[in-house]
């Protein structure tokens, strides 16, 4: 499946004017949980999902609100979940970092980093054992390559061969540390060619070759020879957590402002609005249309969050 | 206490005991994530890195497992390792050199080599950070034999109990909360331990033994003075050290009051309150009912919602309750 850039543009725009839709209600307060936002990093979400079919099962980690927007899940849902109302995707006990949805194969998302990285191992290995073709992805950030169920993860999914799509977003950051200060290669999808796993490299903030590099991926895992590591090169826009490190308390962004000033010029969304417009597949107009239905829409779903009820007083036993 | 007045809040007392104990002994090292920032573990690591340097002040990758089996190795070859999980949950990742490798070591290699090390875990619960960013799990740390679990409650504490876990020659661990970093209270400014294995009565009373660690200290602290004004005399007893407990000092108590309720910020089922009430049944105290109660969380994961938060922590309230009921 190949999904037109109109489409990728579509999916990355809500992703960013949903983010950036928190950032006055968490400096009021009135989000609380940590919100951990994913903008700058909208390509990777839209172009690995767009190959995806709604059967297909991803897993998310701390940064999934674009993992399951990209995947289908509902904006008014995400948002409640994030205001911890009942009405979220979650109910209210998850908030922003635990989102699932289950008929559109978002699988959930949690803050362990890479444990749900052999949670979609072992989805990838049900859909081998059942043969209904479905195809796991496992999104987990630069930080995650430190855990050795990755090493492990790999190597089983390899020697099983199973229909899994291990995606590292490489922010180049993991909390106050720079990869450099992490690991000695900066290339971390070489991590899976030791153990026989297609690895590759992408410009993480190109969502059409995120595209093209996750519909191989995936094409490869369905016909048996997954599975697949990819490695999108991104950059988060915003802070760890919350909308920026340098005003929360002591924290502060240790990354240079000429570093982040350079991402900026490399903004995903302004460059797939100049392939769009260079190659005139659709009008500026029609962008303008796009980002502003996606407005409404978060607009829409704030007011949905915000008349929401708590969850009940008291403990709710898990079901 | 000599320094009579000097006052630190129970993060830099931890801070405080890190810099005295590193000064005092070469062979310890800190490792763990956030060493070298405040953004894990706020100023309780503040000034080590600089004044002891890379080699013995080591922010790591996130490696749970590998930093923390990294510490016990050191340890059995000669170094006086801590390793910081800035939150308890991620600890989960180390259980292996925890349990297998650090509490079972020296006894299944015949005591030939000592295992001195410090796994040191933060409480950070509450403002919506959910079910994996919220547990207390001092009570499943307590059940493997080998371990020695202290959890202390004020600044002295924090600084004599940190000192003691370092220079004590097997696993200590040492799990604090951030709920009560920026508590402030006198700590003298030598090193001194407090001995593990030992709890202290923090409030006389006559009525009932509220027997508590960590945070909920405060908590029933501030019960017994709602208490009182009920006509209620709440002796409160802070266990300090939740492995091995002070036996002697909480059947003295209970022997006393004849009445015991135990408060503690971990889960119900097989938890430290469970294990305190068994304690003192066995020992033929509170023998009748409601005589003993425990108050706990629920045996539920943390919610997200700050409408279910509410219900789920514990405070002076739940446990006036308790009493009163
Ligand atoms: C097991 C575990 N250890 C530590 C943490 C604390 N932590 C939260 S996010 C994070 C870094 C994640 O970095 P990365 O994987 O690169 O994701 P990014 O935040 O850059 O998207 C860490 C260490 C955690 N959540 N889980
Ligand atoms: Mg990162």
């Amino acid at each position: 499946m190949r999904v037109s850039p109109k489409d990728l543009y579509r999916a990355m725009v809500r992703i960013r004017v949903c983010e950036e839709s928190f950032v006055e209600p968490i400096l009021a307060r009135e989000i609380l949980c940590p919100v951990h936002l994913y903008t700058g990093q909208e390509a990777v979400a839209a172009g690995v999902c767009a190959a995806l079919s709604k059967e297909d099962y991803i897993f998310g980690n701390h940064r999934s609100h674009g993992h399951y927007l990209a995947k289908g899940g509902g904006m008014r849902e995400l948002v409640a979940e994030v205001y911890c109302r009942e009405t979220g995707c979650s109910r209210g006990w998850g908030g922003s970092m635990h989102l699932v949805d289950p008929s559109v194969g978002m699988m959930g998302s949690a803050p362990i980093v890479a444990g749900t990285v052999s949670l979609a191992l072992g989805a990838a290995l049900a859909s081998k054992i059942r043969g209904d073709g479905r195809v796991a992805v496992s999104f987990f950030g630069d930080g995650a390559s430190g855990e050795g169920v990755l090493c492990e993860s790999l190597n089983f999914a390899a020697l099983e061969r199973l229909p899994l799509l291990f995606v590292c977003e490489n922010n180049l950051y993991s909390t106050h540390l720079p990869i450099d200060e992490i690991r000695v290669s900066r290339k971390i999808f070489e991590l899976g060619i030791p153990f026989g796993v297609t690895s590759r490299r992408v410009d993480g903030n190109d969502a059409l070759a995120v595209h093209e590099a996750a519909r191989k991926a995936v094409s490869m895992c369905r016909k048996g020879k997954g599975p697949v590591f990819l490695e999108c090169l991104t950059y988060r826009m915003r802070g760890h957590v919350g909308p920026d490190d340098n005003i929360q308390g002591t924290h502060t962004d240790i990354r240079p402002p000429a570093e982040v000033e350079k991402w900026r010029r490399k903004d995903p969304i302004r460059r797939i609005e100049r392939h769009i417009l260079r190659n005139r597949v659709a009008s500026r107009e029609e962008l303008a249309e796009i980002r502003a239905e996606a407005e409404a829409e978060v607009r829409e779903a704030h007011d949905f969050a915000r008349r929401s009820p708590f969850p009940g007083e008291g403990i709710t036993e898990p079901t | 206490m000599t320094a009579k007045g000097r006052k630190l809040t129970y993060s830099l007392a931890i801070n405080e005991a890190l810099h005295q104990s590193m000064e005092r002994d070469d062979s310890v090292l800190l490792l763990g994530q956030g060493v070298k920032s405040p953004w894990y573990v706020g100023n309780t690591a503040q000034g080590l890195l600089k004044r002891f340097g890379k080699l013995r002040v080591i922010d790591t990758p996130v490696s749970e497992n590998a930093m923390t089996g990294a510490a016990v190795g050191a340890s059995i070859v000669g170094m006086r390792a801590v390793v910081v999980h800035p939150r308890v949950d991620f600890m989960l990742y180390a259980f292996d050199p925890i349990v297998n490798e650090a509490a079972n070591w020296s006894y299944m290699n015949g005591s030939r080599t000592p295992v001195p090390v410090v796994f040191w875990g933060v409480v950070n619960r509450g403002g919506e950070q959910a079910a994996q960013h919220s547990q207390s799990l001092h009570a499943t740390f307590s059940h493997v034999p080998g371990l020695k679990v202290v959890m202390p409650a004020t600044p002295f504490d924090a600084k004599g109990l940190m000192t003691a876990a370092i220079r004590d020659d097997g696993p200590v661990v040492f799990i604090d909360d951030r709920w009560l970093y920026d508590v402030e209270g006198v700590v003298p400014a030598e090193p001194y331990v407090v001995p593990i294995g030992r709890g202290i009565v923090r409030r006389e009373g006559k009525d009932v033994s509220l027997v508590a660690s960590s945070y909920m200290v405060a908590e029933s602290m501030k019960a017994a003075a709602i208490l009182e004004r009920e006509g209620v005399d709440a002796e409160v007893v802070d266990l300090r050290t939740v492995k091995p407990l002070d036996v002697a000092l909480i059947l003295a108590s209970v022997g006393k009051t004849g009445r015991a309720v135990i408060v503690d910020g971990g889960w119900k089922t097989c938890g430290l309150a469970a294990e305190v009430a068994a304690l003192i049944a066995e020992n033929g105290l509170c023998g009748g009912k409601n005589l003993i109660r425990r108050v706990t969380l629920p045996d539920t994961p943390a919610p997200a919602s700050r409408s279910l938060e509410k219900g789920y922590y514990l405070d002076a309230r739940k446990i006036v309750e308790a009493v009163m009921r």
